[in-house]
């Protein structure tokens, strides 16, 4: 087999594939979440292990519903856990005596829907950070607000609001103003669920371009088996509901990448070994859910 | 540097006097206001002009006549006091409304004990119309002016806390979770955030407590009454040509108090296009 064959390590805490030093690296250790809505309690993630490294692009990959958003709320400080641990860069985020992360602009998130502020214009939206952080005054940051947008291709929509530009271009607008923060990681939710085939691919060409700039470590949750193995240096695939490690698939396609990758026999190679595992946890989570409404 | 650049695009939804007269949407109104007229004259004169009188709308005074009467009145006085006297106990109460009820929505959407404690006895006040607090506010107000603006602004009041606390509470948290993310505090969550997120709900509240206000307002004239110390107003003006038999007088007035009305509700209309460049509202 040649050297860009896929690996798959089932379980556990793999070693991740990437190490291109910088700032990032993600451990999550026996990590499990137990919801307790109404006193039933719903393990949402058990004992799930993970480590990625900085600057790595990290897909995750399940059914609906499966606690990888848990996951990423962990890491971000939305929510608490249960037990485990999760560290960044060595440093604890959250703990058996912390179980929330403090918020911090070192982890941004992208929303699926879209967070951009209605009421602020586009680049004030980008700047927003660093001038309620006091790194730059309010006229440094639009200038570098600016800058980064011209960079991301977006020179003309800083005047405007985001209602007025379409869903493409506030979300990549969004992602502007999660970097300009200088972030180690950026925590993504199925940022381009909602779009359609097109842009998709245009987003997806923009991020590699955004991340090649910032080598920021990337965690990526999406449905989307084609966009994971697009983008990602890692597949990971999680077990339906308790989420955790169903398997990890190496994507080792060398970057830049482009769309021509997407036709390659290894591509769909890797894309038949990932759509394997999933489906096999998207038929267990349909049963589950039959099982609950019977 | 790269710069962003203008766009064109940001300042064309704002208001121009050419541009109001170049739409249809402007004619079209024009014309139905001409047309409801027209309709109007022709129905008050149905008996003079076809041998029969048309039901309801056939004992009003036509507009040719309520004009003719409203030429007498805009040369006293007296009604120009009217106008005066109820704007400002319309602004008055408004006004005052505004300045408890926004802050007070907003302490009961952001705080859990605040809303624990005031938002049942609030909950039981509201149910009970503005006009039957005109009674206890006599009783309970040293002068019937204070009374008027009281019950005024109980008829906004409630309206705007309704809407402050609803638009609060339904703030997208993603919105909270990504300042925070990016470092805000709570002090800058609430100026930052909240308040520009709810701002939509806060001119919408203050769209249909102003309607409220003008319906309290007059009622509260009538109730009062002309000779006493709270003289005047639109209402009593109505109540006065009533008294006095003159129908066309009373159409006046409540022509009076649609356009003073009108005049308010844009003025609300504007403001909130001002405040909110970022959304076109009603």
């Amino acid at each position: 087999m040649s050297a860009m064959t896929a690996t798959t390590a089932v379980h556990g805490a793999a070693a991740p594939a990437a190490h291109r030093g910088g700032k990032g690296a993600i451990s999550i250790k026996n990590v499990t979440k137990i919801y307790d809505p109404g006193g039933v309690n719903v393990i949402a993630v058990d004992n799930c292990s993970l480590e990625i490294a900085s600057g790595e692009i990290c897909m995750i990959v399940g059914p609906s519903g499966c606690g990888k958003t848990t996951l990423l709320n962990a890491i971000a400080g939305f929510h608490s856990i249960t037990t485990g641990t999760i560290h960044l860069d060595g440093e604890l985020l959250c703990g058996p005596d912390k179980p929330k992360a403090e918020q911090g602009a070192d982890r941004i998130v992208v929303f699926q829907n879209g967070a951009l502020f209605p009421w602020k214009t586009i680049l004030d939206n980008v700047a927003y950070g660093p001038i309620i952080q006091g790194r730059l005054s309010r006229a440094e940051a639009r200038d570098k607000a600016a800058h980064m947008l011209a960079e991301a291709g977006l020179h003309d929509v800083g005047d405007k609001y985001p209602g007025e530009v379409s869903s493409g271009m506030a979300r990549r607008a969004e992602i502007v103003r999660a970097l300009i923060n200088d972030p180690k990681v950026l925590l993504l939710d199925e940022p381009y669920r909602a779009m359609d085939a097109l842009t998709k691919s245009i987003m997806h060409e923009a991020l590699l371009e955004m991340y090649d700039r910032t080598k920021v470590t990337i965690f990526f949750i999406t449905h989307d088996l084609e966009e994971s193995i697009f983008l990602g240096d890692r597949v990971v695939v999680m077990t339906t509901r308790p989420a955790k490690v169903k398997q990890i698939v190496d994507v080792k396609i060398p970057r830049p990448r482009d769309y021509k990758i997407l036709s390659s026999d290894e591509f769909r190679q890797l894309f038949e070994q990932a759509k394997g595992a999933v489906h096999e946890e998207a038929i267990k989570a349909f049963e589950a859910g039959e099982r609950e409404l019977a | 540097m790269a710069v962003a650049s203008s766009s064109p695009s940001s300042g064309s939804s704002r208001f121009s006097l050419r541009g109001m007269f170049a739409s249809p949407v402007f004619w079209r109104g024009i014309v139905a206001i001409a047309v409801a007229l027209a309709f109007w004259e022709l129905c008050s004169r149905s008996k003079q002009m076809f041998g029969f009188q048309v039901p309801w709308i056939g004992m009003v005074p036509p507009p040719t006549a309520v004009v003719t009467a409203w030429a007498g009145v805009v040369t006293e006085l007296g009604y120009w006091q009217s106008w005066y006297l109820s704007i400002n106990r319309v602004l008055a109460g408004f006004i005052a409304a505004q300045i408890v009820g926004i802050p007070f929505g907003l302490a009961l959407a952001v705080n859990r004990y605040f809303r624990d404690i005031f938002f049942p006895p609030f909950e039981i006040l509201r149910p009970i119309p503005p006009l039957a607090w005109v009674p206890a506010s006599l009783i309970f107000w040293p002068t019937n002016e204070m009374s008027i603006a009281f019950v005024t602004f109980l008829g906004a009041f409630y309206t705007i806390v309704i809407n402050v606390l609803g638009g609060a509470r339904t703030i997208n948290i993603q919105y909270l979770r990504a300042a925070q993310s990016m470092g805000a505090t709570q002090w800058h969550l609430f100026w930052k955030i909240i308040l520009p997120g709810t701002l939509p709900s806060i001119f919408t509240g203050a769209a249909v407590g102003m309607g409220i206000t003008w319906e309290v307002v007059v009622a509260a004239e009538m109730i009062s009454g002309g000779g006493t110390q709270a003289g005047g107003g639109l209402g009593f003006f109505i109540w006065n040509s009533y008294m006095g038999g003159s129908l066309e007088q009373i159409v006046v007035g409540m022509i009076s108090i649609g356009i003073a009305g009108y005049l308010c509700s844009s003025a609300i209309r504007y403001l909130g296009f001002a405040a909110m460049p970022w959304r076109r509202l009603f």
